[in-house]
């Protein structure tokens, strides 16, 4: 029986105490029993036999007790090894900081990137069980998940039976007279089975009712808890209230719960039953709203998708000319919440995983180190009795000590790390991700840490104690002992070294090709000029601006006010600024073309005629739009050049008309001109077909003011809601913001930023800590061999052969470590797909970088001690003998 | 009634050994052997016998099992392993290596 297994075997008695006392009790009191039912066989009396047994039994307390210290840790011991620990690291407090440090890092980054994954990816939804709610919305081969139309919605609702509750919900602007003025608020419009699908009711006043969505029944509304205490100072008579919203009375019906959220939308402050009112709910053809339902028990997700493609594929037949090509996609809501960001999460997890482990590895080696230079004590205490169970338990607690600093340090790091972490996120992004609220060191997180402080403090006292184990304690006794503890060491060493430098290239790489992927994503062509951009969202009240000319009387006045600021240099309006998204598509249909029903889908926007000059948006063929392309006139239009690529290859587009899939008459439009591509979607995404159409012949209720400023176009911000009010003071204006600043802002730039900053940090680490390691093997190896070199050299050997010597050992190691990390980079690159723009996971520009950055990092940190190795004086190192 | 310092230190584990090589048995039951043998001369203090035991459970020399008696009652029975065999014949030269020292001596202080 060894010391560790005795070490554990005490281990589990100290956490089994209660059962161990119970055992100990029942058979004692078992053998008092016996004793005493002999004692009345032979005849004495019971009082007296009774007496008798205990007697000879003895004192069981104390007999008890001793039991216990037989098999428990004497309390003092332990105080002892303590404190010489403590006094260990004292004594040494460059070691004690270096590994505290270290550990302190890795953990705090793991434990901090893990709320972040506990918040978004492991805590359930805040709905009652919310494992049975999906996300149900229809799809195309172009949009996986669509939005689903209200007509389609009805329908689904009431052919499927595999959802207990259907609902669906919309985002929609208000505009919310204030004593200011008419602020912007956000609200949904949702249907009235919404709450109850996801197992939410009112704090105050009742749910949305039967009846409540249906077209001209009374308007009611829904607070958000915050808006309540906000804009209704919390009083409970809220109920019944009436609110002006966009020009409609609203009556107030109930409040929601304060934790209640809604991550796709969590900013929404107005809740109001969904009725079919609006232009686009009333054909089937125009899709806004996304489902969500619960699934009859006994129902799994897949089931729900097969049953709604039947249903959809069968609303095909019956609709072919609105609903062709239009499928269903149904899946787990958290997944249609936090799809977006888990691979982000768990690539950033990872590399805080590998960040960790190379710190462990880095402790582990320094105590190895530590545990070499300590053999002559640990010989003289073995000497003089310790026990190797004794000595284990030294190295034990000072591991656990070591541990316990370090852990209590990174909990602190990971603390600043999680505040930073989430102070980075902006407001707009916050609104996708209510569950990443107010974060910190929940139980959940703790725990984590508790389990990585557990491993850890595991790895550093098994670490030592094998140290131990295979080294002869009688040779740390005898004068320059060089025998297999050493060698142990050096092989043990070097192979903990090439999995630091191999995991520092896996996490190079990782950095390497998300920088670069940042890189392409700030650098990309946008097709037009994006500084000296000021923007601002504008939506006008509906009843007000029922007519679409008062809504171009509006626009024509603000944009010759805007252009006339100073510093202004020109103005336009667009119903969707560039940079946006893939989405406020059309359906377009060529004149004198056979029609075969196919969707040419397109991004459809509507611009004023200064837009494409304000954005120095190239004209490729044709024209711009004039002041005189209105409503007086023939419809016209410009496309850009996919556009023209993908429907006229080949021909001029010039002079061709198009409509909508009817070809109805008020739906034809002419090409006027043709425009240079620039980026209407997102970042990431791909260049689509785009058509621009005349705002002054299609306005809108809801666009976006931009212009062109000669200075800094931050300041020009704060004139343009006061020009659009002084228009109309009813106008809703959103906080405005800079082109650049809206790209620099954006999800996608957002995700690609922290990804590589933060890769790019634990990958810094990890060179530091992986070449820090290599610098000790390679040290360490020289002060072994110092007398070898010296006989080398006495023999004639040249300092540059010394050299060569040394820098061997350590080319070899990089040289593995690099070739094992390089795999291993690629697997993982290969795990990151979406994460990486514009470069391969196999991106040999990369790799090759990352291999010479270690390779010259390596070599130089092995020079140090080639150099003292090669400066050795044979005669001293020989007399040293 | 022998008190603690009736027995040479040590070897209450020895005596415990011994008797459990011959059979296992409850704790009860190995006082019973140890008294009945010596023809009570060496009667332990018999709760003595729980700390020794806990001490060898821990070195792994004997390991321990719940069972029923003849009497149908439940109690602890402990079994020599190998390990314990292995320390019972070590513990048993040592001793004898010691006992012959000891009488060696005192046969040589008589003569004197």
């Amino acid at each position: 029986m060894n010391g560790l297994a005795r070490f554990l075997k005490k281990f589990g008695i100290l956490f089994g105490r209660e059962r161990f006392r119970v055992e100990l009790d029942e058979e004692m009191a078992f053998h008092r029993e016996q004793a005493e039912r002999e004692l009345l066989a032979g005849g004495m009396a019971a009082e007296d036999a009774r007496f008798e047994a205990m007697r000879r039994f003895g004192n069981a307390t104390r007999l008890r007790e001793r039991s216990q210290e037989a098999v428990g840790f004497s309390m003092e011991t332990v105080v002892q090894d303590l404190s010489f620990a403590l006094r260990q690291l004292r004594k040494n407090p460059g070691f004690a900081a270096t590994a505290i440090l270290i550990l302190a890092l890795g953990m705090g980054t793991s434990v901090a990137i893990f709320a972040f994954v506990d918040a978004a990816l492991i805590k359930p939804l805040p709905y009652a069980e919310p494992t049975r709610l999906v996300d149900v919305t229809e799809s195309l081969a172009l949009f996986p998940r669509g939005d689903l139309s209200y007509a389609d919605y009805v329908d689904w609702k009431r052919m499927n039976n595999v959802f207990s509750s259907f609902a669906a919900y919309t985002g929609e602007g208000y505009g919310l007279k204030t004593a200011t003025g008419t602020e912007p608020v956000p609200g949904l419009r949702v249907s009235v089975e919404f709450f109850r699908t996801l197992g939410v009711a009112p704090l105050l006043g009742r749910d949305f009712e039967n009846g409540d969505d249906v077209a001209g029944a009374a308007p009611v509304v829904m607070l958000r808890y915050s808006t309540w205490q906000k804009r209704f100072g919390g009083r409970a008579g809220v109920v019944g209230q009436t609110v002006n919203l966009s020009g409609t009375a609203y009556t107030i019906v109930g409040v929601l719960p304060r934790d209640f959220e809604f991550a796709i939308r969590d900013n929404a402050e107005f809740w109001a039953p969904l009725q079919p009112t609006s232009e686009c709910e009333k054909r089937r053809s125009c899709h806004n709203l996304i489902g969500v339902a619960r699934l009859k028990d006994g129902v799994t997700v897949e089931a729900a998708r097969a049953e709604m493609k039947r249903i959809a594929a069968q609303l095909e037949g019956q609709y072919p000319d609105s609903n062709r090509g239009q499928g269903a996609s149904v899946m787990g809501l958290s997944e249609a919440i936090v799809g977006d960001i888990r691979p982000i999460l768990l690539v950033l997890l990872g590399g805080a995983g590998l960040l960790l482990l190379i710190a462990s590895v880095n402790v582990s080696s320094l105590l190895l180190v530590r545990a070499e230079s300590r053999r002559r004590e640990m010989a003289v205490r073995g000497a003089l009795g310790a026990s190797r169970g004794r000595l284990a338990r030294q190295f034990a607690t000072e591991g656990l000590t070591l541990v316990a600093a370090g852990g209590g340090v990174g909990l602190a790091l990971a603390y600043a790390g999680i505040q930073v972490l989430q102070r980075l996120i902006s407001q707009d992004m916050m609104v996708n991700m209510p569950y990443l609220r107010g974060l910190g060191l929940n139980a959940h997180v703790l725990e984590f840490a508790g389990y990585l402080a557990v491993l850890a403090a595991i790895l550093f006292s098994i670490t030592p104690i094998v140290h131990l184990r295979f080294s002869k304690m009688r040779e740390g006794l005898t004068e320059g002992g060089r025998g297999s503890a050493g060698s142990f060491w050096r092989r043990m060493g070097a192979n903990l070294v090439v999995v630091e430098l191999a995991t520092a290239v896996v996490l190079l790489t990782g950095a390497g090709l998300l920088g670069k992927s940042l890189y392409h994503l700030l650098h990309l062509e946008l097709g037009f000029q994006a500084d000296h951009l000021a923007t601002v969202n504008v939506g006008l009240p509906v009843p007000e601006f029922a007519k679409d000319e008062k809504v171009v009387q509006f626009a024509r006045e603000v944009v010759e006010r805007a252009r006339n600021l100073p510093g202004v240099q020109s103005a336009a309006l667009t119903s969707v600024l560039p940079v946006s998204c893939n989405c406020n598509t059309d359906w377009v249909r060529f004149v004198g073309r056979p029609y075969n029903g196919i969707h040419n889908e397109v991004n459809e926007r509507e611009v004023t005629p200064e837009f494409f000059t304000t954005l120095h948006a190239r004209l490729r063929a044709g024209r711009f739009f004039t002041d005189d392309d209105d409503a007086s006139k023939p419809q016209v239009v410009l496309i850009n050049e996919a556009f023209a690529k993908r429907y006229f290859p080949g021909e001029d587009p010039i002079g061709k008309k198009m409509g909508n899939t009817e070809l109805t008459p008020k739906s034809i439009r002419e090409i006027v001109g043709v425009v240079e591509d620039f980026k209407d979607a997102s970042l990431d995404e791909e260049q689509w077909p785009a058509e621009y159409q005349a705002f002054l012949q299609n306005p809108d209720s809801y666009f976006s003011l931009v212009v062109r400023t000669g200075q800094d176009a931050q300041t020009v911000l704060p004139l343009l809601a006061s020009t659009i009010h002084q228009v109309s003071p009813d106008a809703a204006v959103e906080a405005g913001t800079t082109m650049t600043q809206r790209i620099n802002d954006s999800q996608t730039a957002y995700l690609h930023r922290t990804s590589a900053y933060l890769v790019g940090g634990f990958a810094g680490l990890a060179l530091v800590l992986g070449v820090v390691g290599l610098y000790g093997v390679i040290a360490y190896s020289v002060s072994q061999r110092t007398r070898e070199i010296g006989v080398r050299m006495a023999l004639g050997a040249q300092r540059s052969s010394v050299y060569k010597l040394v820098l061997k050992e350590a080319g070899w190691l990089t040289a593995i470590g690099i070739a094992v990390g390089l795999a291993g980079a690629i697997g993982a690159a290969l795990l990151m797909g979406k994460l990486l723009f514009g470069v391969r996971a196999w991106d040999a520009e990369t790799l090759i970088g990352v291999a010479a950055v270690l390779g010259v990092s390596a070599m130089a940190a092995s020079y140090l001690p080639a150099r003292r190795a090669a400066s050795v004086n044979p005669t001293e190192a020989l007399r040293a003998e | 009634m022998a008190t603690k310092s009736d027995l040479l230190p040590g070897t209450l584990d020895m005596l415990i050994l011994k008797t459990l090589k011959r059979a296992p048995l409850h704790g009860y039951g190995i006082a019973l052997s140890i008294k009945r043998l010596s023809e009570d001369v060496l009667t332990v203090e018999e709760g003595s016998l729980y700390p020794a035991l806990q001490r060898l459970l821990l070195q792994g020399w004997v390991k321990a099992e719940w069972k029923m008696t003849e009497t149908n009652r439940r109690a602890r029975f402990y079994t020599l392993t190998a390990a314990g065999r292995k320390q019972l014949g070590l513990e048993l030269s040592q001793f004898e290596r010691m006992i012959a020292a000891i009488g060696r001596v005192l046969s040589d202080a008589q003569e004197a």
